[in-house]
């Protein structure tokens, strides 16, 4: 196993790489330059093939074709030109296209800035597109975890033929850390519905338009048989010291990694706290979370946005009695350790 | 006994739901007489546009995926650069690829995608029953300009070869009318080098506009809105070759 000194964007796309990846197109957009910039030359390196597309409309539609022809294929990019992507993940759920999706998250509305958000929170687990669908999101909090799970969002996508986010931000995007390289993956799944031309085979047809009435109901329900499956399998998340822990801090990602250090200082202190993060932001750890939450006394939940997953946890502590509290900064504002453990303090 | 008619192996027997006179159960036959006779069937794949020929994953039998509105050329470039030896075409309707998908199709244009592209110009958005189109006529009448299109209020029509002419990546450009036979026939052989020049590994797009009727929409008879191809769209889109396919014909 090679070790690698990567930034968050580099990280994400050697996982892609070692996940066998074969297509990328991309828009450049801060704080992922690196990522299309990285991607150009080693697509290139690797014989898969990068292109430069002329809008985040046309890559995340460039995408979608070469899912289509069956390729493993990504986009990366962050939160505007991730709101322009809404329609083709849509598009990509409604096929049953398998694609990779990374978002460096800044903050926002707007233009907004291009320092680290959380604010994409509902947007990625709610389903920016149209239509009844849904999206695996998984929000990794090191370089180590951005490369795992990019390279783990390509198996899920192929699994469930459904697209993948991978939730990063600004600060992942740009901060360096050694990272172990897996072996390249050399076996995947087969593709028998793409469009690859029907030599010794009936046409295939990808399609999400079903006009005879009936038959789109029948294909979201179709769709809602399996995203049932993936909320039972594909649940991931992490938990310190929670077990009987009568105060619990909530946080995913980066966010989740600096309300680490403030929850270690005040157990130090013989303060009897966990934390529990949730990886999988879709599926969302309700039932995990909920449990710890049950016997708890009170809660912190710290995003970096206004206060977006903390409607999930205010239902995964509806059999609670734990008080809830939020401790939130918006518009690229980044918390520090100690700003967490003085709110830990005060409540 | 000796064959001389039969629908082409490219097409499946499924009935279509084009209205009576409608261009694309002409344009669309052709292309599957076309791939048949170039025998590539089994290597092709279309991308449908959305509009009324979306549906045409149910008429040809060869392997065709959706795109999203306009989308279609961004969808085809990823499809040809991962599988070079395939025939990758574009099927596309006036709003579009000449509205909603101008920076798709341009983009692949400078690119050089080696696609094939046939852009069906009905002067009208057909599936939702009859709007202006970038591509509306002066004068025509729509749902949208029920007094006619007043280029001092709704603008000039957009004429897409033209715009395209001026692309390198273009290498092959011609518009082509189904007014009348002899120019179904013209029409039939523009289809034939557009996929030729990509089979022959040419680099840069073929792309072919074909003036299409929409009888419902113009609320015209078929016969007459062959006419009024002839008689008003052929003055405003000009029916001749912009760019030769020098290299493509052996």
């Amino acid at each position: 196993m090679k070790t690698k000194l990567l930034n968050g964007c580099e990280a994400s796309a050697e996982g892609a790489i070692s996940a066998g990846c074969k297509f990328y197109a991309g828009y450049p957009i801060t704080p992922q330059n690196r990522y299309p910039e990285y991607m150009s030359e080693k697509m290139e390196e690797t014989g898969g093939i990068f292109i430069q597309a002329e809008s985040e409309v046309s890559s995340i539609n460039m995408v979608f074709g070469a899912a289509a022809a069956g390729f493993r294929c990504m986009t990366s990019s962050s939160s505007p030109g991730i709101s322009l992507m809404q329609e083709g993940i849509s598009y990509l759920s409604g096929c049953e296209l398998p694609a990779v999706i990374i978002n460096m998250n800044r903050g926002g509305p707007g233009l907004g800035d291009v320092t680290p958000s959380q604010s994409d929170y509902f947007q990625a687990t709610r389903g920016g597109g149209h239509g009844d669908y849904r999206t695996i999101v998984l929000a990794p909090w090191s370089c180590q975890e951005i490369y795992d799970y990019t390279y783990m969002a390509f198996d899920l996508a192929d699994r469930y033929r459904n697209p993948v986010l991978v939730l990063g931000d600004g600060l992942i995007a740009q901060m360096y850390e050694t990272v172990k390289i897996k072996p390249k993956k050399r076996r995947f799944p087969k593709k028998n519905w793409a469009v690859d031309g029907c030599s010794g085979r009936k046409p295939n047809s990808l399609k999400s338009l079903f006009l005879t009435p009936g038959v789109l109901e029948a294909h979201n329900w179709k769709l809602a048989a399996k995203f049932a499956k993936i909320e039972k399998r594909e649940v991931r998340f992490e938990e310190y010291w929670c077990n009987n822990a009568p105060y619990i801090v909530v946080s995913y990602g980066t966010c989740a990694r600096i309300a680490k250090e403030a929850v270690d200082r005040a157990r130090k202190e013989g303060l009897n706290i966990g934390l529990f993060r949730p990886i999988s932001l879709w599926p969302f750890p309700y039932r995990d979370a909920g449990a710890f939450i049950k016997n708890a006394k009170k809660i912190l939940v710290v995003e970096m946005n206004l206060g977006q997953m903390i409607d999930d946890i205010k239902i995964a502590a509806a059999n609670s009695s734990a008080r809830l509290f939020f401790y939130g900064r918006p518009g690229g504002g980044v918390h520090d350790p100690d700003e967490i453990y003085k709110e830990i303090k005060k409540k | 006994m000796k064959v001389i008619y039969q629908k082409p192996e490219s097409l499946t027997s499924t009935t279509s739901t084009y209205c009576p006179g409608c261009g694309h159960g002409i344009i669309q036959k052709i292309i599957a007489e076309v791939i048949d006779e170039l025998n590539i069937r089994t290597k092709t794949i279309g991308v449908a546009p959305v509009g009324c020929a979306v549906l045409s994953y149910n008429y040809f039998n060869f392997d065709v995926t959706e795109a999203a509105h306009g989308r279609a050329p961004a969808v085809a470039t990823a499809i040809k650069r991962l599988l070079p030896n395939r025939i990758v075409f574009t099927y596309q309707g006036d709003g579009d690829l000449a509205a909603i998908g101008t920076a798709e199709i341009i983009h692949a244009a400078t690119r050089g995608e080696n696609l094939s592209v046939f852009f069906i110009n009905n002067a009208v958005y057909g599936m939702t029953k009859g709007q202006m189109a970038p591509t509306t006529i002066p004068g025509q009448k729509t749902t949208t300009t029920i007094a006619g299109r007043n280029p001092e209020i709704h603008g000039y029509p957009l004429r897409i070869c033209e715009l395209l002419s001026s692309i390198d990546g273009i290498r092959y450009l011609e518009r082509t009318t189904t007014s009348d036979i002899p120019g179904i026939i013209a029409t039939k052989k523009a289809i034939k080098r557009a996929f030729l020049h990509q089979i022959g590994n040419n680099k840069g797009m073929a792309f072919v506009e074909i003036l299409a009727t929409c009888p419902t929409n113009w609320k015209k008879t078929p016969s007459e809105s062959m006419v009024w191809i002839k008689e008003v769209m052929e003055k405003y889109y000009p029916v001749k070759i912009y760019k030769e396919p020098h290299e493509i014909i052996k």
